[in-house]
């Protein structure tokens, strides 16, 4: 890192995958840098030229040290813009930034992740953890919810998770078409599916604030304690070093603290209106 | 102590200043601009405000100008020391696009030339303590805020007349001056004790070679200061105002606040210790440079709290929750201590006149 922590560091573009009709990835390396190292669900400040930045979830490219993803949905003026981008053009990258999922502290333990929409991107470094490292863990379930089916993104990676030993995949759609092999509802609908130990169950929870509330609601019901549930919140994050006091939620910097929150440590500020 | 204290008869106070300027100190001192009191580039005493004195109420800030020789017998001005560090709008870094597409980003110049500021108050003190605490977190220190404060100089003056707005004795920050300075003063009819808080501080006042104060003058300095603290009559709560704030979501007085509350953020903008900001791209014509601009922003402006383009405090009352919860409360577990100083800023600078002194009493007694 250079010495100002404002400043960003140029970044290439190598790669551009369409993931769906309003999602793409782009793949990214830092310029003149051998090592770009994040944790599963740390973010980096992603900067269009003239336009401004975004958070963006960091996405492992395999085992590449300096290259990386950011799966990106277009909505709004920045994501718009760097949607044009081609292979060969250059962005600013701030980062990592954020507190990762504690996946030492879920060791040995079982896993249930739960993610709706593009709420799946800050988990795959999670997942991909577990394709290296299937042995700290026990029992795995992965949840997955999308409104039409068209919007499921990355496939092959679900099929790969599939296919790890005692790891269960259940993927849903809202409004799925005819030839949708998954499951109809959505994904708190799964929960009925499942057949956890509530005491031995490591809960990591990511998408829309209304779809981990219910998600939250069932686990509690089912058993999970707050210490075992783990959120990944959004808000409106700027500087994403706790400076800009934008994200705060009570008295949490999102963008600091989290973005990843143990529940009992927010559960009195999570959920309520205007907080 | 006593021999440590020295006094400088008020005649003499050029000589402070000049040998600041000796030791190639930029100096700011407390000026009369646009109907208050603001710290601006003085060059002699001649600049500073004798006889100005100062009534502050709730939504009104009015000077008087009376005949008297003292030149610090006023509480505050709508600002502290905060744009002087923390600017109101500055850029922070800038990127040039080559005809290929590659991208230089590079740190915005600014030169920062020694600055010492004449006149500050405890509550300034106390402030910039609290930014210090925000800009300068250790492996994640603003550079442009750190430029700024280490060319700092300041010299304090203890206050002898608080405003009917002030409350720095409730939150244990003044009137007299704690710590935070390099050289303190009391200002007295004929004159100024002084007293160092730091080496610099400690090497202007060996410099200027001056008598001690005498007992009589230390003796007016303790009663200036008893009378400062006896003016004072608003109290914010202490014990407990935190859990309560965060307990109290749905208290119906923050509705009852709402409903006065214009949401215009001018307490923000007043407030010494106030942090949030807004950055945007600045782009020159032919799209060959960008510049990044901070300035300042406030949670009372709707989109502050944005997020996938809604606001997560949609209504006045959120936002005036989220201000008050923070200040008083978030700031403690972010930074150990109340966010507020007693400046009572707030008060004479919101437009209605909202007593953020009388608010907290209200959403601590009243169970709701």
């Amino acid at each position: 890192m250079n010495g100002d922590i404002n400043l960003p560091r140029e970044a290439v573009i190598t790669e551009r995958i369409q993931d769906s009709q309003d999602t793409f990835t782009m793949r990214l390396s830092v310029s003149g840098v051998d090592r770009f190292s994040f944790l599963p669900g740390q973010f980096n400040m992603l900067y269009l030229y003239g336009v401004g930045e975004v958070p963006i979830s960091i996405v492992p490219d395999g085992d590449s040290h300096n290259s990386f993803d950011h799966t990106i949905r277009v909505v709004g003026r920045v994501t718009n813009g760097l949607g044009e981008l081609q292979p060969g053009a250059r962005v600013g990258i701030r980062g990592p930034f954020g507190r990762s999922w504690p996946i030492d502290m879920a060791k040995g333990r079982d896993l249930l992740l739960v993610t709706g929409g593009l709420g799946n991107a800050p988990l795959v470094g999670v997942m991909e953890h577990l394709v290296k490292q299937r042995d700290e863990f026990g029992h795995v379930d992965l949840l997955h919810g999308v409104k039409q089916d068209a919007e499921l993104i990355w496939h092959d990676r679900y099929q790969k998770w599939a296919t790890l030993p005692n790891t269960r995949v259940l993927l849903t759609a809202d409004n799925p078409s005819p030839d949708w092999s998954g499951s109809q509802g959505t994904v708190v609908d799964l929960f009925s599916q499942l057949s956890i130990t509530p005491q031995n169950t490591t809960a990591m929870l990511c998408g829309p604030e209304v779809m981990m509330l219910a998600a939250i609601e069932r686990l509690r019901g089912m058993g999970v304690v707050d210490s075992n549930i783990w959120v990944s919140l959004e808000r409106n994050m700027q500087c994403g070093m706790g400076k800009c006091g934008h994200c705060q939620m009570g008295p949490k910097f999102v963008c600091k603290d989290g973005p990843v929150f143990c529940l009992s440590e927010i559960s009195g500020y999570f959920g309520k209106k205007g907080i | 102590m006593n021999q440590e204290q020295k006094f400088l008869p008020r005649h003499d106070l050029d000589r402070l200043l000049q040998q600041l300027k000796e030791e190639s100190y930029n100096c700011l001192g407390p000026v009369v601009r646009d109907g208050a009191i603001q710290y601006l580039p003085i060059t002699d005493s001649s600049d500073l405000p004798a006889g100005v004195e100062l009534d502050q109420v709730p939504a009104a800030y009015q000077l008087e100008f009376t005949d008297g020789d003292r030149l610090f017998n006023w509480s505050n001005g709508p600002q502290a020391l905060k744009p002087l560090l923390f600017r109101p709008r500055e850029n922070i870094w800038q990127v040039q696009r080559d005809s290929s597409g590659n991208l230089a980003f590079s740190q915005a110049d600014e030169s920062v030339e020694p600055t010492a500021v004449i006149g500050v108050r405890a509550c300034d003190l106390a402030a910039l303590e609290l930014q210090d605490r925000h800009f300068l977190v250790p492996g994640a220190e603003d550079p442009h805020y750190k430029k700024r404060r280490d060319s700092l100089l300041l010299i304090g003056v203890d206050c002898s007349q608080p405003s009917d707005t002030c409350f720095c004795v409730s939150t244990g920050d003044g009137p007299d001056l704690r710590s935070g300075f390099d050289l303190a003063m009391t200002e007295l009819e004929d004159g100024f004790v002084l007293r160092a808080g730091t080496k610099r501080g400690q090497k202007i006042l060996d410099a200027l070679n001056l008598s001690a104060a005498t007992e009589t003058q230390l003796q007016q300095v303790a009663i200036q200061s008893e009378q400062a603290t006896a003016r004072q009559r608003r109290l914010l709560p202490d014990a407990g105002v935190q859990k309560l704030l965060l307990q109290r979501p749905e208290h119906p007085h923050w509705q009852n606040v709402a409903e006065r509350c214009t949401a215009c953020g001018s307490c923000t903008s007043v407030c010494p210790t106030c942090f949030c900001f807004s950055e945007h791209s600045e782009t020159n014509l032919d799209a060959s440079v960008s510049q990044q601009v901070r300035e300042w922003s406030s949670c009372f402006i709707p989109n502050h709290s944005n997020s996938h383009g809604h606001p997560v405090r949609a209504d006045i009352a959120s936002r005036y929750r989220q201000w008050l919860t923070h200040k008083l409360a978030g700031w403690q577990e972010q930074f150990g201590r109340s966010g507020c100083v007693g400046c009572g800023r707030c008060i004479s600078w919101c437009p209605v006149g909202i007593d953020i002194t009388q608010e907290v009493n209200k959403l601590v007694e009243d169970t709701g």
